[in-house]
């Protein structure tokens, strides 16, 4: 059969174990099929992918990745062939699920690559073991157990210390390491919550985690493109090791005896494309175990995909056509073929980036379930380089492995403390592992304690022993042989300045007097072999000339890209970085691309003229401009992390293309923006910037509680919050420690009741061109990246929008903008208020964009490049005969312990948006996108304060009345009883009650949980959290903010699933 | 560390650090861009004469397994007794080691076998000058050293790397392979020998006509196809009979040239693990490790001879067969050792004909 339509899964939302890395292998993959002339429609609610812009796949649906969903758009768009392998686990199991029901053999479609069988045997773990034992590979010694008498038992006859896995999991969800029956029985409760299987699995403590790339095509021909090996031993998650490639510690044998094995077991179970196969490996003897493998493309193989410049997602899907390898060219080199194994001549470093420090309740350390929020990779010609590369760019204010301002070592004081940290890894045990060397623990202690491999501890020992060498030179100069030296081994010019007591401008000029520069290498996948092509980069000291020449011609725009993905910031600026190269290229510009996250789009080697993998830093973007005579500097693109560059470059004398950079200045500054405003005659909340307790308790006397409190400096993801009383305001000074002159707090009136709006806009020359107006479902007091956004606002008042738009063209025109910014309002009877105000894209542009149908990021790129907008936009809702809802995922599940409720801080992980008709039907999709479930049959409710409770009276009685069973809580309980509404009374978790509503969260009949908290401070592990908590770890929809489940209600009664229209993006006009 | 360079007869200077024994070495400058196997590398005869630049930056870390021999003069660990590149280039090397089968750095061993070695150079500006330019004749040395540029190309290095006298190892099998030692690896002994095959290896230049064997292995081995005339006089002997013939890397020109084909000098050759080979006729690939600086030329082959695989990338010949007789050999190293072992299939092929 020939395919000539093919339906491609995507993988919804980012999540904990599920992020960007599907955007980059979704969309190789349909450009892909798009070079076979084949038609491509993509299922994907992830409306910020670079994936679903109109220039990728034919036909693009923003609707639930789930069977329903896909079945429908099966039946419409009748495709040939559907791709499963692109879109993560959720792509994976809604194709298992689609197979399970005859879905693709009822409309003839015929699943690409690698077939359901294999699939189905390397995800049971139960038949993967068994498939291996076939041909003689070992697994890892196990039982699979359906109940916790089995668990026991098994348990015994594997023997303790056991891992418990649960089958079908993404990121190792609910696996976990147990000493003990007592560890035992909490866990295994936990894991037949997610699954019904779980496996019982001996620990192989010590071990090493080795992982290949497996490449198979259709004629048996398999090679592995990269092997990767974990520097965290076996019992850490992939995801949350610090991982190395290729792997640095194995002997030739090694390595070929389990790439020999990856290829025999990968034929066996019949891959047709890429794959992963994960071992652990004795480090005393030959003895080996064949962990798992991942019969799709993965988190693994996008980071082997980047680390060797092999185009893995691609290659796959030509594979999975029916091409072989050997006919596939190298799109690396031109010259050669896919069919090969790359040779690297550097070393890559992938690490983790945690946001642990915004879940107060979650424990920091890390284990074999995924927590992990987003990577980087760092590319060096030595470990030290890379590994110090590699902690700056997690952007958590590390400098390197040492010379830190900050402390990343918490309770480390004494040695007890200290071999704790080491023993029982945390997020932050890499810098232990210094900390270690440098209180005198010797390598082999080290080595005991952590079962890190002794050779990665030497060379942190390097690091170390040059530190101490440096530390002769402390307020002096620090001699050019040992200077060199130091930036060989990774040291950044603000580390050397932070060890040598001085500033880091001195020390640059004082390297560039030495003539110290690092220089420009290629990765070419073949080490050199041939003349290399290639436009992929990375910077490095272990050289003495670059691999290619820089032309003079002043026609380049550098574009700093988004760094890590964390809470906060991810895929969207990604495709805002995507984005603003093709309007830039366009225009006729060259463009050189700097970022280091590899899971993303705008890393890949065809978007940008020239890649550079490396650090986004005033001291690299100062580098590679003394190479490349670009035109200036694009900052405004990549999110937070590159609009904190603006002043410093400008500073540095960078041209900084687009708004000055002494406006984004303006803005950033919190006192300075607040003149401004008060200047333009801007509303804006009261707020006051102090230090010390009586001062905050005065000033919320006088604007009235409840106010709203932050760190004025932050480092990472230090806590905001809302106090509503001189309790809540003691207790956070209590708390927050590092309030002081240098840090102080800076505390503004909280606007209660109020609605929150956002305008999203580009201006040039302080004109705006074009503007978007969404609103909140959520009152103020939701985080905006939390929020549930509409687009176009449905329920601000005209009024209010016409202020919003006078606002706006103030801000424009005060600040001088030429580019994008985004301003967010809150709004009570039309009295509006400014609450911030960001001179660069947000994170809502690509929601906005796809909504209006109006690339917001090439208008923002013409206005930066000094051009006319395309035409002028006057955006109305009138504009639009539909609406877009942008709902938000969350991955509480992941985060064990964490308070799944909604505030001032972000939580979420990701987000979708969907459209509809009418606002019902756009947030049933979105929300379905993420999780809910409908219809709604059982429901339970613990409406909170007072007025939540009337608010929310009238939705209970709807739900009543349409036949929904209604469970409550005793106090919600009485009050509908109070107001003739039927419910059945449940009680708290701590009543002596033999039954409580923890026995309904675990019953599973629940379809949705509404728990509305008391007050805006969360500190207690009270009753309240207690459902939500259980809520969240039994997989059921969630809804704590009363707008949202009001609104909910109302979509849910007025729409059945079959009311939700399967139309693609282009048919909403 | 001491200071010394690189100096390439082209006039290119790279300065470094000196490790390993200290003297100046002068030689054929390559590259390999394998990332393990440093030590199975350096162990291989066919490197005679050369002075070896890896790609991989960082060289010795798993450090030196033991130099203990097996039974007979196998050595366990290594492709011989010796180092045979005349120098070695690395962009640094591990001082400490970690390996639980390690018994000495990589800088030791070198010292132990006299081997110079120079770090912290630009090892891939000096791939990228030989991949672009071809490869070209370089030496280690101080400044104040001139030691002169060889040329090992023009010289018969197969009979510096080849044993002496006739060997019989004896796997107490029934059948006996001949092999010709022109610089074999020893893989391709402990191979034969894991399959019950016993071993009769001979010089290069010993005319083994009276000995009893079933079948004829042409190792690989160092150097110009072209000068090792008497191997290829013996050979042409042998076309004439029907024992089966295996050759591997300089055993497949030696082969050639003496089945009336010719061979030619390659840019720089192919020093690496990951080179793709075609199997004539169908759509399979194999990954094999390489390490030749002259190549058969296809166009040569008289008729009696067919391709049988030839490279992915650059199209040159990586193997041939007989049209009529069970003569058979290929370009790469389907003993593995370092590299891939995906090519196993074809020592097995041989194995059964006997």
């Amino acid at each position: 059969m020939t395919i000539k339509k093919v339906l491609v899964f995507g993988s919804a939302a980012l999540k904990i174990g599920e992020a960007g890395e599907f955007d980059y292998s979704g969309s190789q993959a349909i450009k892909a099929l798009k070079s076979e002339g084949i038609k491509t429609s993509l299922v994907n609610p992830n409306i910020a992918t670079v994936q679903t812009d109109q220039q990728l796949a034919d036909k693009i649906y923003f609707l639930p990745v789930t069977p329903t969903f896909i079945e429908k758009i099966i039946a419409k768009e009748r495709p040939d062939g559907v791709l499963l392998s692109c879109g993560g686990q959720t792509a994976l199991n809604c194709g298992i699920d689609l197979a399970k029901n005859g879905v693709f053999d009822k409309y003839g479609v015929k699943v690409l690559g690698t077939p359901i069988k294999t699939i189905v045997n390397t995800e049971d773990r139960a038949l993967f073991a068994e498939k291996l034992n076939e041909i003689g590979v070992l697994t890892p010694n196990n039982r699979s157990i359906t109940s916790l008498k089995e668990a026991i038992s098994a348990a015994k006859e594997v023997g303790y210390p056991v891992m418990i896995r649960i089958a079908y999991a993404l990121g190792g969800l609910g696996s976990t390491v147990v000493k003990s029956e007592k560890e035992l029985i909490p866990a295994i409760k936990l894991a037949l919550s997610h699954s019904h299987q779980v496996l019982i699995e001996e620990y192989l403590l010590g071990w090493k985690e080795i992982e290949y790339e497996v490449v198979r095509d259709s004629y048996d021909n398999c090679i592995t493109v990269c092997n990767m090996e974990n520097l965290d031993p076996l019992g850490i998650h992939t995801g949350e090791s610090i991982v190395v490639a290729p792997s640095q510690t194995l002997s030739n044998e090694e390595y070929h005896f389990l790439r020999e094995i990856a290829i025999k077991t990968i034929r066996h179970l019949g891959v047709v494309g890429e794959c992963n196969i994960q071992y652990a490996l004795d480090p005393h003897s030959k003895d080996y175990r064949v962990i798992e493998v991942n019969a799709r493309l993965s988190r693994s193989s996008a980071l082997a995909s980047k680390a060797t410049g092999y185009p893995l997602a691609y290659v796959s899907v030509k594979l999975a056509l029916g091409y072989s390898l050997g006919e596939i060219t190298n799109n690396t080199t031109k010259a050669t073929m896919a069919c090969f194994e790359p040779a690297l001549d550097y070393i890559v470093i992938k690490i983790p980036r945690w946001d642990l420090k915004k879940f107060p309740m979650v424990s920091k350390q890390i284990n074999s379930s995924m927590k992990s929020v987003g990577e980087v990779m760092a590319i060096g010609r030595c470990f030290e380089e890379a590994l110090q590369k590699a902690l700056r760019m997690l952007d958590i204010g590390a400098l390197g492995i040492v010379g830190n301002k900050k402390l990343f070592t918490d309770n480390t004081e004494t040695k007890n403390k200290l071999e704790k940290a080491l023993a029982q890894p945390t997020d932050e045990r890499i810098f232990a592992l210094a900390k270690a060397l440098v209180e005198g623990f010797s390598i082999d202690e080290i080595h005991q304690l952590t079962h890190i491999d002794r050779w990665y501890l030497s060379k942190i020992q390097n690091i170390i022993s040059t530190t101490k060498r440096l530390d002769l030179y402390k307020g002096g100069t620090c001699p050019r042989e040992l200077l060199l030296l130091s930036k060989k081994l990774g040291f950044a010019d603000a580390q050397l300045a932070h060890i040598l007591d001085s500033d880091e401008n001195k020390i640059r000029l004082n390297r560039i007097n030495f003539g110290i520069h690092p220089y420009v290498k290629q990765i070419d996948t073949l080490a050199g072999e041939y003349p290399p092509q290639t436009n992929y980069l990375y910077l490095t000291y272990h050289a003495s000339q670059d691999d290619l020449s820089f032309h003079s011609g002043n026609n380049k725009i550098l574009i700093l890209g988004s760094g890590a993905y964390r809470i906060g910031s991810s895929v969207e600026f990604d495709w805002c970085c995507v984005n603003s190269i093709n309007t830039i290229k366009e225009l006729g510009y060259e463009t050189l691309m700097l970022n280091f996250n590899p899971e993303t789009v705008s890393t890949d080697y065809d978007i940008s003229d020239r890649l550079y993998f490396d650090e986004i830093s005033l001291e690299t973007v100062l580098e590679i401009l003394r190479k490349e005579s670009a035109m200036g500097v694009i900052v405004s693109v990549g999110g937070q992390a590159a609009n904190n560059l603006a002043l410093p470059l400008h500073l540095a004398g960078v041209n900084v293309l687009g708004t000055s950079p002494i406006q984004i200045d303006r803005a950033e500054d919190r006192k300075k923006f607040s003149a401004a405003l008060d200047q333009l005659k801007i509303d804006q909340p009261k707020w006051c910037e102090l230090t010390d307790l009586a001062g905050a308790i005065k000033f919320c006397h006088q604007v009235g509680y409840p106010t709203l409190v932050r760190p004025s400096y932050v480092l990472s993801g230090a806590a905001m919050i809302v106090a509503s009383n001189d309790r809540e305001m003691t207790h956070y000074f209590s708390k927050v420690a590092l309030v002081s002159n240098d840090h102080p707090v800076v505390i503004s009136k909280f606007i209660e009741d109020a609605k929150e709006i956002e305008l999203d806009a580009v201006a040039f020359n302080g004109e705006i061109t074009a503007f978007a107006i969404s609103e909140h479902v959520e009152n103020a007091g939701v985080h905006s990246g939390d929020a549930t956004l509409v687009y176009p606002a449905q329920r601000t008042y005209v009024e209010t929008m016409r202020q919003i738009i006078k606002i706006g063209r103030k801000i424009a025109k005060e600040f001088a903008i030429s580019g994008p910014f985004n301003t967010q309002f809150v709004a009570k009877s039309n009295f509006i208020k400014v609450i911030e105000c960001n001179l660069r894209a947000s994170r809502s542009f690509p929601f906005i964009s796809k909504v209006a149908k109006l690339n917001f990021i090439k208008e923002a790129t013409l206005a930066i490049m000094g051009k006319e907008a395309t035409k002028k936009v006057s955006s109305s809702f009138t504009n639009y005969d539909y609406v877009g809802v942008k709902a938000s995922q969350f991955s509480f599940t992941r985060l064990n312990g964490a308070d799944p409720t909604l505030g001032v801080e972000m939580s979420s992980t990701g987000e979708v948006a969907c459209l509809g008709d009418d606002f019902n039907e756009a947030l049933l999709k979105s929300l379905i996108s993420v999780g809910f479930k409908f219809p709604l049959r059982k429901v339970l409710l613990s409406t909170g304060p007072l007025d939540k409770k009337i608010a929310f009276n009238s939705s209970v009685q709807k739900m009543i009345l349409a036949g929904i069973e209604i469970y409550s809580t005793p106090g919600t309980y009485k009050f509908l009883k109070d107001h003739q509404l039927k419910s059945k009374m449940i009680d708290w978790p701590d009543s002596t009650n033999s039954k409580t509503v923890l026995d309904l969260i675990y019953s599973n009949q629940l379809d949705l949980v509404i728990n509305i908290p008391k007050n805006f401070y969360k500190q207690e592990l009270d009753n309240d959290y207690l459902i939500r908590r259980k809520a969240v770890d039994r997989g059921i929809p969630l809804v704590t903010n009363i707008q949202l489940a009001k609104r909910l209600v109302e979509a849910a009664l007025e729409k059945t699933i079959d009311d939700l229209q399967i139309k693609d993006w282009h048919s909403y006009k | 560390m001491k200071k010394t360079r690189l100096v390439l007869q082209n006039g290119l200077i790279f300065e470094g650090e000196a490790f390993g024994y200290e003297k100046p070495a002068s030689g054929e400058l390559i590259f390999n861009t394998g990332m393990v196997g440093y030590a199975e590398t350096l162990s291989d005869p066919s490197y005679k004469g050369q002075i070896l630049v890896f790609t991989y930056p960082l060289i010795g870390n798993y450090g030196i397994f033991s130099d203990q021999q097996q039974k007979g003069d196998i050595p366990i660990n290594f492709e011989s007794e010796k180092i045979h590149v005349a120098g070695v280039v690395v962009n640094s090397f591990s001082e400490d080691y970690y390996h639980y089968q390690a018994k000495m750095s990589f800088d030791s061993w070198l010292k132990k076998l006299k081997i110079p070695a120079i770090t912290g150079v630009d090892t891939r500006a000096i791939t990228l000058n030989i991949s672009n330019s071809g490869s070209r004749l370089a030496k280690i040395e101080s400044e104040e050293e001139n030691y002169p540029f060889f040329d090992p190309n023009k010289e018969n290095l197969v009979k510096e790397v080849s044993i002496k006298a006739p060997k019989f190892y004896d796997a107490h099998g029934d059948k006996t392979v001949l092999i010709v030692d022109t610089g074999m690896k020893s893989n391709i002994l402990r191979y034969v020998l894991s399959k019950k095959i016993n071993v009769q290896r001979v010089p290069w230049n010993y005319d083994f006509k009276h000995l009893k064997f079933d079948g004829i292995l042409l190792g690989n081995g160092p150097g110009n196809p072209e000068l090792i005339k008497e191997t290829i006089a013996i050979l042409q002997t042998q076309l004439t009979q029907e024992k089966p013939i295996l050759g591997i890397c300089l055993g497949h020109q030696l082969l050639a040239i003496a089945g009336g084909a010719s061979t030619y000098k390659m840019k720089f050759g192919h020093h690496s693990q990951n080179q793709p080979c075609v199997l004539v006729g169908t759509k399979r690939v194999f990954i094999t490790s390489q390490n030749h600086g002259f190549a058969v030329d296809e166009s040569s082959f008289t008729d009696d001879w067919q391709p049988w695989f030839f490279n992915a990338n650059d199209g040159s010949n990586e193997g041939m067969r007989h049209k009529s007789k069970p003569f058979f050999s290929v370009q790469f190293h389907p003993e593995a050792s370092p590299g891939p072992t995906d090519t196993n299939f074809i020592l097995d092929e041989f194995l059964a004909l006997l």
